[in-house]
C-alpha cells in the first residue's frame, strides 16, 4: 500500500517536472497551429502560419543560410576535429589533459564572449558577412567533434593499430580502413551535434554576420523586436522538431554501437 | 648459435628518461622457441616491440637473416605479432580478420581461401569463419590472432603474453595447442610472459630477465634445477632461499650446520646463497635430520601439502605428500645433489623482488 503510493508520488513528482520543462514549448507548438492572432484565445486549428511562412522570401534565405552554415561548419568541424582528436589522443599525459581543457573552453566560455571576441578578430581580416559566420561556427563546433570521439578513441585498443601494421598495412591504408570505422559512430554524433549547435547559435552569430546576411535565430530576434508574428511561433515549432529528430536519431546511433561495444562473453 | 635468424646487437632503450634496456645482447636461432620471462617492467616486453618495429631502440641494431632491419616500419618485416590483448578488427568478420595480411599482400582469392581454411584448422576454429570477433570468447579470440598471424607465413612469430588475459585452465590446454602449432608451422617462436610454468613448458630455450638485464638462459630443466642467483631462483618456483657459508668444495654449512652437496669453485669459508628448492626438503625425525625445527603450519594444497618449519629464525617451505603435526619438533634432510649454491647478488637485478 505504502509501496503504491510512493510510487504514485513518484510518476506525479516526474509528471510535473516534464510538464514544466516542456510545457512552454508545447504552448509554442499549439499557438502555431491557431487560427487567431491572440495569445490566449483558440481561434480552430490552421496551416496557415506555415504557408505564410514558406512563402516569405526572406524566412526561406535565412533557412537556407542557417542550413548551409549547420552542414558546412559541422563538415569542416569533423575534417578538422577527428585528425585533432586522434592527434590529442596520442599525446603525453600532460599534454593531453591541456589539449582537452583547451577544448572544454570555448564549449563552456560564455557565447558573448566568444561571440565578440571574434566579431574583434574579424572587422579586422575579413569582411562580415556569410564566411565570418561559418568560421565563428566552425570555431565553436570543433571541440563538440573531438569530445565525441575521443570516448571511441579510448575505448579502442591501442594493439588494434599495431596488428594493421604488423599485417603489412601502411599508417595511412591503416587509419582509413581499420580506426575510421570504429570511429564512424562518434563520428556521425559528433557531426550531429555540431549541426544542431550551429543551427542552434544566436548569440555568435549575431555578433559575427555582419549586415544582410541572417540566419533563422537571428532573423526570429529581429521580426520579434516589430512585433511577435505567428509564422514565427511555425518556424520555431520546425527548428525544434528538426534538432528533436536529429538528437532521436544521434542517440539512437550511439546507443547500438555502446551495445555492441560492451557485448563480451567469456 | 651460428644459424641465427634474428639478432639484436647493444640495444638501448628509454622511456621518458628511465633506462629499460642497456647494451641487450640476443640471438634467435631459427625453428627455436624461446621465451623472455620476467616480472612486468623488465624490458621483455620492449624487446618484442622493438623486434616488432612498434618501438626504435636509442641506440644497437636489429639484424634479421643478416639484414638491418633497425629502420624498417613494421610493416616491411617478415615477423608478425600475436598481442597481448584482443586486436581482432571488431567490423570484419573471423574470416575478413584472417584475410586482412594476406589482401594486402595482393594474393588471389582462391590463395586466400585456402590460407584461412588451413588457418582456422590450424587453431581449432572450423566454421567461425562467418562469426563476428565480439561474440567469441577470450580464447576463441587469440585462436583467431593466432591464425591471422600464421597466414603471412612470417619467419618469426612474436608472442606478447598471448595467453595473459584467459583462466588458468584456458591457459593450459592453449599452452598446448601453441607447442602443437608450432611443430606444424616449423617457425621461430619468440614468446613473452611473466608466468613460470608457463615458459618451463613450452619453451627450448628461457631467458629469465629482470631490470633489462638476463639473468639466466637455458632450458627449462636447468633453469628450474639451477639457478644461478636468487632472483631466478625466488621468481622461478618456490623456493628457500638461505645465507650459509661454503666451507670447502662440495660442503656448505647452513645455520650452523655443516651439509654435504655437490658444488664445487666457490672458494673456502665463503658467504653464498643457498637454494633448496621445497619439494627436495624431506621431514624426518629430530635425530635424522640436518636441521630442526618445529612445525608452524600445514595447508592443504590438492596435490602436496605445504608445510612451514620454523628453525633458528627462518621459516622453511616444504612440499610434501604426507602432513606433519603442527607444533611438533621435526628434523630436516635434504640430498646433496638438491642443494644450489649460488653467489651472493652484486648487484640489485640479482636480488630477490620484495613486495613492498
Amino acid at each position: 500500500m505504502v509501496k503504491k503510493l510512493k510510487d504514485h508520488l513518484a510518476r506525479i513528482y516526474i509528471g510535473i517536472i516534464a510538464l514544466i520543462l516542456y510545457a512552454p514549448i508545447v504552448v509554442l507548438i499549439v499557438l502555431s497551429f491557431n487560427d487567431s492572432r491572440s495569445r490566449v484565445t483558440w481561434g480552430g486549428f490552421t496551416f496557415d502560419w506555415y504557408v505564410k511562412l514558406f512563402s516569405n522570401r526572406q524566412i526561406k534565405e535565412a533557412l537556407v543560410t542557417t542550413l548551409l552554415l549547420a552542414l558546412g561548419s559541422a563538415l569542416i568541424a569533423v575534417l578538422v576535429g577527428v585528425p585533432g582528436a586522434v592527434g590529442i589522443h596520442a599525446m603525453k599525459q600532460k599534454n593531453y589533459k591541456l589539449f582537452m581543457v583547451l577544448t572544454n573552453i570555448p564549449m563552456l566560455n560564455a557565447d558573448i564572449v566568444t561571440g565578440i571576441a571574434l566579431m574583434l578578430w574579424f572587422v579586422h581580416f575579413i569582411p562580415l558577412g556569410f564566411g565570418s559566420i561559418l568560421l565563428a561556427h566552425i570555431t565553436f563546433n570543433i571541440p563538440y567533434v573531438i569530445l565525441s570521439v575521443m570516448p571511441r578513441l579510448q575505448q579502442m585498443n591501442v594493439s588494434i593499430y599495431e596488428a594493421t601494421r604488423d599485417l603489412g598495412a601502411g599508417p595511412v591504408y591503416s587509419f582509413f580502413k581499420i580506426i575510421l570505422p570504429q570511429l564512424s559512430g562518434g563520428i556521425i554524433s559528433g557531426f550531429f551535434m555540431a549541426f544542431t549547435m550551429s543551427m542552434d547559435d544566436f548569440v555568435i552569430t549575431y555578433f559575427t554576420k555582419g549586415a544582410g546576411v541572417n540566419t533563422l535565430s537571428t532573423m526570429i530576434y529581429g521580426e520579434i523586436r516589430k512585433g511577435i508574428k505567428p509564422e514565427m511561433y511555425a518556424l520555431s515549432t520546425l527548428i525544434f522538431l528538426i534538432v528533436l529528430i536529429i538528437l532521436t536519431v544521434v542517440n539512437k546511433v550511439s546507443g547500438q554501437r555502446q551495445k555492441a561495444k560492451y557485448h563480451v562473453d567469456y | 648459435m651460428s644459424d641465427a635468424i634474428l639478432k639484436m646487437e647493444s640495444i638501448s632503450k628509454s622511456f621518458d628518461g628511465k633506462e629499460i634496456l642497456k647494451d641487450f645482447d640476443l640471438e634467435i636461432g631459427r625453428n627455436e622457441f624461446v621465451t623472455l620471462l620476467g616480472p612486468s617492467g623488465c624490458g621483455k616486453s620492449t624487446i618484442l616491440r622493438i623486434i616488432g618495429g612498434f618501438v626504435k631502440p636509442d641506440a644497437g641494431r636489429v639484424l634479421f637473416e643478416g639484414r638491418d632491419i633497425t629502420a624498417l616500419p613494421p610493416e616491411k618485416r617478415n615477423i608478425n605479432t600475436v598481442f597481448q590483448k584482443y586486436s581482432l578488427f571488431p567490423h570484419m568478420t573471423v574470416g575478413e580478420n584472417i584475410a586482412f595480411g594476406l589482401k594486402l599482400k595482393k594474393k588471389s582469392p582462391e590463395y586466400i581461401r585456402e590460407k584461412i581454411d588451413y588457418a582456422l584448422k590450424l587453431v581449432n576454429m572450423e566454421g567461425y569463419e562467418h562469426r563476428n570477433p565480439e561474440s567469441l570468447s577470450g580464447g576463441q579470440q587469440q585462436r583467431v590472432a593466432i591464425a591471422r598471424a600464421i597466414v603471412n607465413e612470417p619467419q618469426v612469430l612474436l608472442l606478447d603474453e598471448p595467453l595473459g588475459a584467459l583462466d588458468l585452465k584456458l591457459r593450459r590446454v592453449m599452452q598446448r595447442e601453441l607447442i602443437k602449432i608450432k611443430q606444424e608451422v616449423g617457425i621461430t617462436f619468440l614468446y613473452v610472459t611473466h608466468d613460470q610454468e608457463e615458459a618451463l613448458m613450452m619453451s627450448d630455450r628461457i631467458l629469465v630477465m629482470n631490470k633489462g638485464i638476463v639473468q639466466q638462459e637455458g632450458n627449462s630443466k636447468s633453469i628450474y634445477d639451477e639457478p644461478q642467483n636468487a632472483f631466478v631462483a625466488d621468481f622461478i618456483g618456490d623456493s628457500n632461499i638461505i645465507g650459509g657459508i661454503m666451507v670447502r668444495d662440495r660442503l656448505v654449512r647452513i645455520q650452523g650446520v655443516e651439509i654435504p652437496c655437490v658444488d664445487e669453485g666457490f672458494g673456502n669459508e665463503t658467504p653464498v646463497d643457498v637454494v633448496i628448492r621445497p619439494e627436495d626438503l624431506e621431514i624426518v625425525s629430530p635425530e635424522n635430520g640436518y636441521l630442526r625445527g618445529q612445525v608452524q603450519s600445514v595447508i592443504f594444497k590438492g596435490a602436496y601439502y605445504e608445510i612451514k618449519v620454523e628453525s633458528k629464525g627462518y621459516e622453511w617451505m616444504i612440499q610434501s605428500v604426507d602432513p606433519a603435526p603442527v607444533g611438533e619438533t621435526v628434523g630436516l634432510t635434504i640430498d646433496p645433489d638438491n642443494i644450489q649454491i649460488m653467489h651472493k647478488p652484486v648487484s640489485a637485478d640479482e636480488e630477490v623482488i620484495r613486495d613492498e
